[in-house]
């Protein structure tokens, strides 16, 4: 595929790595931002290739670990109701609720539905009159446009019998959030290639000049992550902290005007709370007053109230902040499994307890010439 | 979040009062809202989350950032090869 | 109208299937006579008995019937519950032939007869019944077994997904096979018999709101005839299983677990059709996890795999057979593949049902 292959490409990516390696005096703790980067991490293992000295953080950038349990609640409730379809983007069916998750209500006969594009929510809503269609507007800015324009069109349409149940979050708060706290230490972000296309970084400059920590903008395949990486490390190495593009053929500083534009139109900027965080200022969206018609928790008020019953054992906030690996939980491995997951880090594919997960009964030393230490690293940070 | 992939521009037509089009994936060909894209073209790359075009790929910086990229490529010798790693243990 | 159907009067005033059709009463009997039987015709079915009697020494391998009872006899019971019945590249009805013919086959076995149970739901359409059982029909001439009993029942509206099939199969083995998951060991090659995911997206690409235009169609083959070459090459086979529900990875556990051994494997050798990968990509799946249904994983000691490997790949349904890697002493349970960048990952297996993301 055109402009995929070309950036997993082994040569390529090996080539990086070794100048990496030949530019790094000292050890550097990295955020990737973005789940879909760790998601990307993970599966092509560039995480063992790197030199030992670069430790790469699984931020919290993963809608589906970070909306929060109360969300998830309001949604298990929706969906149950026979007069409701409740649609979704497939990533939110296993999330677990303090009962259960969405999944489970589809298999007791719920009408929840799958979703590629938001746009399809609207065809369903045109095909069954007689329900409510209420769609799960996750995501990050990435997505937001689209939803917004889901929404949008409804009214645009007519279409009465279509709500939102929205849980956007956005991540300029979050990493202000996280470069705030003082237990959180990262020396350099990554920051995520698809919000920025949407959103453009020009947001980052002001945090980078505060915090005097480098953000680079990075893309999702091994190529563009160790590129993003490599200059990350430079600035670090040189004692620079400025915003760069390293995933320029997608991203301009300005991001996409057109689509900040809709979100603009249909939402605004709220307080949020995130799963495990807490609540980041001005960190969300909310609907705006011409289409909070629309807001699923204004057309069903009944689910606002809804005792929710967060895990006592799960410390999944902790570990999406990077203070905890997910072997320190008392409960990984043992009450919390993939198959049995306490908190949405241990259900979502690039959740960093997941991994570790797969990981801790694994080492793998087929790794670059640095593999020794890097298989020592990882030996002693999973026992 | 936001898995984005590439497609090529193949069509273009309007729907529901929205820019649409359809993008080729390597082969597999879908419908995607360009709606946020006003200037792109039957031909044009775009990255497509959720069945809307997010950003026209730029081409052109591309080829030349990959080019960089290639060059940084200083291999000698052989990759390890899992079926070494037998007999390296 | 289906033009295999004698008498079509009786069946012609019901478009759909009701509940008389499964109380075993004229309806049933004329659904059985004018439909089923035509499409299926073969004289043990025609026994019409309450259980069919099989004279087995007539149809075990040729051998002489004093060898019968040295025969072992693999048997073999499933259900096809999917939806939607109808499918790009096959349906229901080829699935549940396919399906039990092939279970059969990866014990090593040659399948000899099947049973089917069509649990149809009221308001089915003849006319999809009639193009289901056809396809049974075709299915069961395709990889030379007999169906020799049946089962038909019918229940409300909203209980059955429009049709459920539950297909049993028995088959006998010859004497010198010894196929097992536990059989893997240490030193043997792991080889795929063809492109992996065909199945999963078929179905995926008419699944509601995830229709693409490019039609991905479903690799549903019955691989008896596959095995029989395989076994003629070798008869030293290992291990085989048809990589179903879950895809290669879960099959890969399974023998790991199973045989108490580790796997490695190399990514880059899986064979993958360029617009399944393409489909994959845009979902977020990963071809390893997506079910097939025409194609088996083996684990077969490294001396034989070669002729074994060029058996595969003159037979029409292994042409694109690969090796893809092979079985360790090491990490005992654990499947461990070699990434296109040359990481290693943990391949775990499938945490349930495939489910696309945005993520």
């Amino acid at each position: 595929m055109k402009y995929i292959d070309e950036y997993r490409d082994e040569k390529v990516t090996r080539g990086l790595l070794d100048e990496i390696g030949r530019i790094v005096t000292r050890e550097w703790k990295l955020m990737e931002v973005c789940g879909g980067q760790t998601h990307s991490i993970l599966k092509s293992g560039l995480d063992q290739l790197l030199p030992p000295q670069i430790e790469l953080i699984h931020g919290p950038g993963c809608p589906v670990c970070v909306t929060p349990l109360e969300l998830i609640d309001k949604a298990i409730a929706l969906a149950s109701r026979p007069d409701v379809i409740f649609v979704s983007y497939g990533d939110m069916l296993r999330v677990p609720g303090s009962e259960r998750d969405l999944f489970s209500v589809k298999a007791a006969g719920g009408n929840v539905r799958i979703v590629y594009s938001p746009l399809d929510s609207l065809k369903i809503a045109r095909e069954n009159p007689d329900k409510t269609i209420v769609f799960f507007g996750i995501g990050f800015e990435t997505t937001a446009p689209a939803n917004a324009m889901a929404v949008a069109q409804a009214k645009r349409q007519g279409i009465k019998n279509f709500a939102m149940l929205v849980s956007h979050v956005t991540v300029p708060p979050a990493i202000s959030a996280l470069l705030e706290s003082p237990d959180v230490r990262v020396d350099g972000f990554l920051a995520a290639g698809h919000v920025c296309t949407v959103m453009g970084y020009w947001e980052y400059e002001p945090l980078v000049k505060k915090y005097k920590v480098p953000v680079v903008v990075t893309g999702f395949e091994p190529v563009d992550i160790v590129h993003g990486v490599l200059m990350c490390v430079k600035q670090l190495e040189e004692g620079r902290a400025e915003v760069e593009n390293a995933y320029a053929r997608s991203v301009r500083r300005e991001g996409n005007e057109p689509a900040q534009a809709i979100i603009n139109q249909v939402f605004e900027p709220c307080d949020r709370p995130w799963r495990g965080i807490g609540v980041i200022p001005q960190s969300g969206y909310k609907f705006r007053e011409g289409y909070a018609d629309y807001d699923a928790e204004m057309r069903f008020p009944d689910i606002q109230t809804i005792a929710t019953k967060e895990s006592s054992l799960c410390m999944s906030g902790l570990v999406l902040q990077g203070l905890k690996k997910p072997n320190q939980c008392p409960a990984f491995g043992k009450e919390c499994t993939p198959q049995m997951p306490l908190g949405a880090t241990m259900v979502s594919s690039e959740g960093a307890c997941a991994a570790y997960y797969r990981y801790a009964r694994f080492v793998n030393p087929n790794a670059t010439s640095n593999s020794k230490e890097q298989t020592s690293k990882l030996q002693t940070s999973v026992v | 979040m936001c898995l984005g992939i590439p497609g090529k521009v193949t069509e273009l037509y309007q729907a529901n009062g929205m820019k649409m089009g359809k993008v080729d994936f390597g082969g597999v060909v879908k419908e995607a809202c360009l709606e946020y894209l006003p200037e792109i073209q039957v031909g044009d790359y775009t990255i497509v989350h959720v069945g809307f075009g997010i950003s026209q790929l730029d081409e052109e910086e591309a080829h030349e950032t990959l080019k960089l990229l290639k060059e940084m490529d200083m291999i000698a010798g052989e990759l390890p090869e899992l079926a070494d790693r037998q007999n390296d243990s | 109208m289906i033009s295999s159907w004698t008498c079509p009067l009786p069946l012609r005033n019901y478009p759909t299937i009701v509940m008389g059709h499964g109380s075993g009463g004229k309806m049933m009997s004329d659904l059985i006579q004018h439909l089923f039987t035509p499409l299926l015709k073969n004289d043990l079915l025609e026994q019409l008995g309450d259980s069919t009697v099989i004279d087995f020494a007539r149809f075990a391998n040729g051998h002489q019937p004093s060898a019968i009872s040295h025969q072992r006899l693999a048997f073999t019971t499933d259900s096809f519950v999917i939806s939607p019945l109808i499918f790009p590249g096959g349906d229901i009805g080829e699935l549940a032939v396919n399906g039990t013919v092939n279970d059969l086959a990866m014990s090593g076995a040659k399948p000899l007869f099947l049973s089917a149970g069509f649990i149809l739901e009221e308001g089915l359409p003849m006319e999809t019944l009639g193009r289901i059982a056809a396809s049974v029909a075709a299915a069961c001439r395709a990889a030379n077994v007999q169906l020799v009993a049946g089962d038909t029942k019918v229940v409300n509206k909203g209980h059955g997904d429009g049709l459920y099939i539950n297909t049993s199969g028995i088959g006998v083995i010859p004497p010198n096979v010894n196929i097992a998951p536990n059989r893997a060991q240490a030193g043997d090659v792991v080889i795929v018999s063809g492109t992996m995911g065909d199945h999963g997206m078929a179905i995926m690409s008419v699944r509601e709101g995830l229709e693409f235009e490019t039609p991905i169609k479903s690799d549903t083959a019955p691989l008896n005839g596959l095995v029989e070459a395989m076994l003629a090459a070798s008869p030293q086979i290992h291990c085989l299983r048809d990589a179903t529900r879950g895809g290669l990875a879960a099959v890969l556990n399974e023998l790991a677990s199973a045989s108490n051994i580790g796997i490695e494997f190399d990514e880059r050798q899986i064979p993958v059709r360029p617009e399944v990968h393409a489909a994959c990509e845009m979902l977020g799946l990963d071809p390893f996890y997506v079910a097939n249904e025409g194609k088996l994983v083996a684990m077969i000691p490294g001396a034989e795999s070669e002729s074994v490997l060029a058996a595969m790949r003159a037979h029409p349904l292994g042409k694109e057979a690969a090796r893809i890697g092979s079985v360790v002493d090491d990490h005992h349970g654990l499947v461990v593949a070699r990434t296109g960048i040359g990481g290693a990952r943990v391949v775990d297996l499938p945490a349930g049902e495939l489910l696309p993301r945005i993520c």
